[in-house]
């Protein structure tokens, strides 16, 4: 992964000792709420419902064992032992003290690590797909550019107060996994017919009030010209996005209102001041931060290998954890292992400091000491020997870190919602729990197969609810928590905005209603078809009729 | 005590008196609609009038000194304010919602304005970067570019690499602990108009 040079570190340092001066003044009371708002947000800080909420950057999702270790360290130290993990790959703290950030981020910078713009109204963390580098189907690996991507926004100074928050993906692979189409500008990395990296821009994409999948706006675009034409585009959104209305403020509006014929139009222009600037990147620059990159030293290893086999035909619970937590990867003999941060009844996302230190050693042991993070709120293991599967798997269970659960139905996507966030309209983690405890059996979600549930406390759509197959949105009606439920959304390629079925229900009620949707799946499904499938085979109209008939009747 | 800091070509920033007299109309003799309405309207929106006909026929315009003077004002009272100009005594303010094709429109060269100011109403208010960036790089403009409004010391560094050279602080804050901001950080990532990215300012291999 990226190391520090001198320049990255003292650029951290000195952003600390910025803010450190800022939460003095307004401790001091030199500066308002007001004032100190911007300035706290893009420090990573949120003033929440019970105490901040700090959020720690993690760049494209890489983690190094020693920074997990340290943020296992801070979690115990200023927190109250453990962190969640976010759908931008980032690390939360519910609990810490407004007085202590300045101290948790130097800590933080002893690492190569920040909470720099994880927040507030400025270019955000860029994200990608947790199988980066290793993905069977990758054609380009982003990463480098991700990084030098990360760089050129880090402290923009045109883009340190845009309309509006702004969200960057990346992706290198067949299939997409970073959702490029629901971000602010999706970058989909692949080769030209020359054989060069290219890369095919989305626009316009975002969830939140305003569910708008992004449109492309430019097919082929030269990879030396990514910060210029990305400059472009956020040029004209600075000058143009909404500042009236927070709500029609992001950069997906403005697309629409324009039209992107127009919109393309604007960015040409700006672009053709720009292109061949000295923003291009140089191909030094590109190999510079790319051998950071490079692959790990992998052994030459057979394709299969005989105890592993021997282990999935005489362990079911070892063979269900291969089924649905161990993936491909493009070196023979080697494997990615998704960590699960979603055992049934608990916060979707969470770790705590202990269980950090066990995933830091497993990195160490059989990881060659990284990991990632996923935006399913799950941590990978991206190259794991296939001879170290069950060792891994064995140590990873002890930790409770190994429900095999990943791509079911109980991998829930969930916002903190109104348990910690301000935000939120109603609670999303219990109503998780909730279902996650309804489908507590195993068999039983194995035969529902691959299904994506997601779950957001508001409207802000941090949970994603829009792109799950099921959808989930706490709603506040006349001061009570409710939830409307969407079918049909999807990410990936084909990637859809989910149906509303029908008036919203309880919290009680929730488990029930996944309960009755799941049963027309099952009713209805064709050979081997998957939930989402079987809703754009059909329509919403049977779900709708099965889940409040019952209701009605009940 | 003087809230103005200006950056000498050096990059020397020091604390200087103002020279300059800020032209302002009178306020509106009524409440937008939509402040009637109840909503706090912070932005206005490119392509709103900045100031009404009678805002613009009521303003003082004082007769001697160097003043700085709103486009619209600039636009609306242009034959009186011209020898203003020729006199190297008039300097204009840009709005935030306007842009600086519309500036260009008014002088030939723009660099016969001595100075430049964005007023920026309220500090979040990223536009005024982007504003400062183009009549630099785009526009090529050369002389005194100024922000004044809700200027505070903790985007100083950012005004300052998208092109600034003096910085009017928000007249309750202290404009001497505000010099110190504009060096927060020593290497920047990213260009501004007046430099490169890092990888081609330094060696980093």
């Amino acid at each position: 992964m990226y190391k520090y040079d001198p320049i990255d570190q003292q650029i951290v340092n000195e952003r600390v000792a910025q803010y450190r001066d800022q939460t003095r003044r307004y401790l001091a009371g030199e500066l308002t709420d007001e004032e100190f708002r911007p300035l706290r947000l893009q420090n990573g800080l949120y003033i929440q419902r019970h105490a901040p909420m700090l959020r720690i950057a993690v760049p494209y999702g890489l983690l190094s064992s020693k920074q997990l270790r340290k943020l296992a360290d801070i979690t115990k130290k200023y927190d109250r032992g453990y962190g969640h993990f976010s759908t931008r790959q980032n690390l939360q703290l519910n609990w810490p003290k407004l007085e202590d950030t300045p101290d948790i981020l130097a800590e933080l910078a002893t690492v190569e690590m920040h909470a720099i713009q994880t927040s507030g109204n400025c270019i955000r963390n860029i994200t990608t797909d947790q199988f980066a580098g290793i993905a069977p189907d990758e054609i380009i690996d982003p990463r480098a550019i991700a990084e030098i991507m990360r760089q050129w926004s880090t402290f923009h100074p045109e883009f340190a107060l845009l309309p509006r928050k702004f969200k960057i993906a990346v992706s290198g692979t067949e299939k997409d996994r970073a959702i490029v189409q629901a971000h602010d500008i999706g970058l989909e990395f692949y080769k030209d017919a020359q054989g060069q990296m290219a890369i095919k821009v989305w626009v316009g994409g975002g969830l939140g009030r305003t569910p708008i999948l992004g449109t492309v706006i430019r097919e082929h675009l030269e990879w030396q010209h990514v910060l210029s034409y990305c400059e472009a585009i956020i040029r004209v959104y600075n000058i143009h996005g909404r500042r009236d209305n927070i709500y029609k403020a992001r950069i997906k509006i403005l697309v629409k209102a324009l039209g992107i014929e127009e919109f393309n139009r604007q960015v040409e222009e700006e672009w053709a001041h720009l292109k061949d600037g000295p923003l291009t990147i140089t191909q030094n620059e590109l190999d510079r931060v790319a051998k950071y990159f490079e692959p790990m030293p992998y052994k030459t290893l057979p394709a299969h290998d005989a105890a592993f086999d021997a282990a999935v035909a005489s362990n079911p619970a070892f063979a269900a954890w291969v089924k649905r937590c161990v993936h491909a990867h493009r070196v023979p003999g080697y494997r990615a292992v998704t960590l699960s941060l979603k055992p049934h009844g608990k916060a979707p996302g969470d770790i705590t400091s202990e269980q950090m230190h066990v995933v830091a050693d497993l990195a160490d042991a059989y990881s060659f000491g990284e990991l990632r993070s996923s935006h399913e709120q799950n941590l990978i293991l991206a190259d794991v020997q296939l001879s170290d599967l069950f060792a891994v798997w064995e140590k990873a269970r002890a930790a409770g870190l190994a429900t095999p659960n990943i791509g079911l139905l109980t991998d829930i996507i969930c916002c903190p919602g109104g348990d910690f966030c301000s935000l939120a309209n109603a609670k999303s983690i219990p109503i998780a729990e909730a279902i996650q405890m309804q489908f507590d059996n195993l068999d039983y979600l194995y035969e529902i197969g691959d299904l994506e549930l997601n779950i957001s406390g508001c409207m802000n759509a941090c949970g994603h609810h829009h792109v799950g197959h099921i959808g989930i949105l706490g709603v506040d009606k006349d001061g009570s928590e409710w939830y409307q439920v969407t079918i049909g959304g999807k990410q990936g390629n084909d990637a859809s905005i989910g149906t509303v079925i029908g008036p919203s229900f309880s919290a009680e009620e929730m488990p029930g209603v996944v309960k009755r949707l799941i049963e027309v799946y099952v009713r209805e499904r064709q050979d081997e078809e998957r939930f989402i499938d079987t809703v754009r085979r059909l329509g919403v109209a049977p779900f709708k009729a099965h889940v409040y008939a019952e209701k009605e009747t009940a | 005590m003087s809230q103005l800091i200006q950056l000498a070509a050096n990059g020397q920033a020091s604390i200087v008196a103002d020279e300059w007299t800020r032209v302002v109309p009178p306020a509106p003799a009524e409440e937008s609609v939509r402040k009637q309405a109840g909503k706090v309207v912070l932005f206005k929106l490119t392509g709103e009038p900045t100031f009404s006909a009678e805002q613009i026929a009521n303003t003082h315009i004082p007769a001697t000194g160097k003043i700085l003077v709103p486009l619209t004002i600039w636009q609306a009272r242009k034959a009186e304010l011209q020898p203003r100009l020729a006199a190297g005594e008039l300097g204009i303010v840009l709005a935030t919602h306007e842009t600086a094709e519309a500036l260009q429109a008014e002088f030939a060269d723009i660099n016969s304005l001595p100075i430049i100011a964005i007023f920026v109403e309220r500090f979040a208010d990223g536009r005024i970067f982007t504003l400062g960036a183009w009549l630099r790089t785009r526009f090529g403009y050369k002389n005194e570019l100024r922000a004044i409004g809700d200027v505070l010391r903790d985007q100083l560094f950012f005004h300052k690499r998208a092109g600034f050279n003096s910085f009017l602080i928000r007249a309750d804050r202290s404009a001497e602990d505000a010099l110190a901001s504009l060096n927060d950080f020593s290497q920047p990532y990213q260009g501004g108009v007046a430099d490169v990215p890092v990888w081609r300012r330094v060696n980093r291999a």
